[in-house]
């Protein structure tokens, strides 16, 4: 992040080296504090989401319901893709942290393409989901299923292409205390979307068929 | 790489293999029970609920200890803090809509 550094460059010039280093951890710090704010209002936004799905779990207006349309391996599928790229991410980390630039890349990968099949899979019970007629129009509950599990998809798909960016970035620029920083941050998203796939899976899925 | 370690924020705790496949380990665990529990009908409809949502809420707690090191956040613990406040929320619009809508349940 280029501005981060001009930024702290205003602010001593030469000869502080320890001080502007102290100056920087502070800085990025700040960001990752920056970043639980927006982790909070995400919580925020899928509890409205989940309130608004339990409140119409029963909505189905007469049409299918939830345990007639879902398919539980998918869905157990994705959720061990997910829960093994949660663990990948932080191994990322860990390789981060040993200083292991190689590692740290190829483990950010490995959970990007977990986060592609994850996104496979679901896109996949979307569209056989739209050929049997459901669709996000069927009933309120469809509306709110498809919001919901949708919202989360989005997450995982933004997080996908911030993973592969980063991972460029990395390759370029090696481990920085800035690129350290957008590590962490985006380990803790993407435990974060694990968290919040856990709630889908308990309130929405298993919910849905028992 | 080169000795970045060397300034890294001592605060920024990574934990180790360890913690990261005890609670690797750990999640499996409580995602296979409840999935078992359902897709066999082990219990009744409501310990089942019960038991489910206990089992995702030891999830949540698995992933913050040890996959977001939430417990060695340097003090003043802030994000801790904003955590808190956000599942205060969180709670209050969930439980709330659950609540004021089950007066308003059609027939």
């Amino acid at each position: 992040m280029a501005q981060a550094v001009t930024g702290h460059d205003k602010h001593g010039h030469g000869g502080h080296g320890h001080h502007d280093e102290h100056h920087e951890h502070e800085h990025e710090s700040l960001k990752t504090f920056g970043f639980w704010m927006f982790l909070i209002t995400d919580i925020i936004l899928f509890g409205t989401l989940f309130a608004t799905f339990i409140v119409l779990r029963f909505s189905t207006d007469g049409g299918p319901t939830a345990a007639e349309m879902f398919k539980m391996p998918g869905v157990i599928a994705e959720t061990f893709i997910l829960l093994t790229s949660s663990f990948t991410s932080g191994i990322a980390v860990l390789q981060m942290h040993r200083g292991n630039k190689k590692g740290l890349i190829g483990w950010l990968a490995v959970t990007a393409v977990l986060g592609l099949a994850f996104i496979y899979l679901e896109v996949s019970e979307f569209i056989e989901l739209v050929h049997e007629g459901v669709t996000i129009g069927t009933s309120a509950y469809w509306s709110a299923f498809f919001t919901l599990v949708g919202t989360h998809g989005l997450h995982v798909s933004v997080g996908i292409v911030w993973m592969t960016a980063l991972i460029i970035q990395l390759a370029r620029r090696g481990i920085t205390p800035v690129t350290q920083r957008k590590v962490n941050i985006i380990s803790l998203y993407w435990h974060f979307l694990d968290v919040v796939w856990i709630f889908v899976l308990t309130i929405v899925y298993l919910m849905g068929v028992m | 790489m080169e000795n970045h370690n060397s300034h890294s924020p001592s605060h920024d705790s990574h934990g180790s293999m360890k913690s990261y496949v005890i609670g690797f380990v750990l999640s499996i665990i409580l995602t296979i029970i409840p999935i078992a529990i359902v897709m066999n009908d082990m219990l009744s409809k409501q310990l089942t609920i019960i038991v489910i949502l206990i089992m995702a809420g030891l999830q949540f707690v698995v992933q913050l200890f040890f996959f977001m090191h939430l417990k060695d956040e340097a003090k003043p613990r802030y994000n801790t803090m904003a955590l808190v406040f956000g599942l205060i929320i969180l709670l209050t619009v969930v439980a709330g809509s659950i609540w004021i809508m089950s007066y308003n349940v059609v027939g």
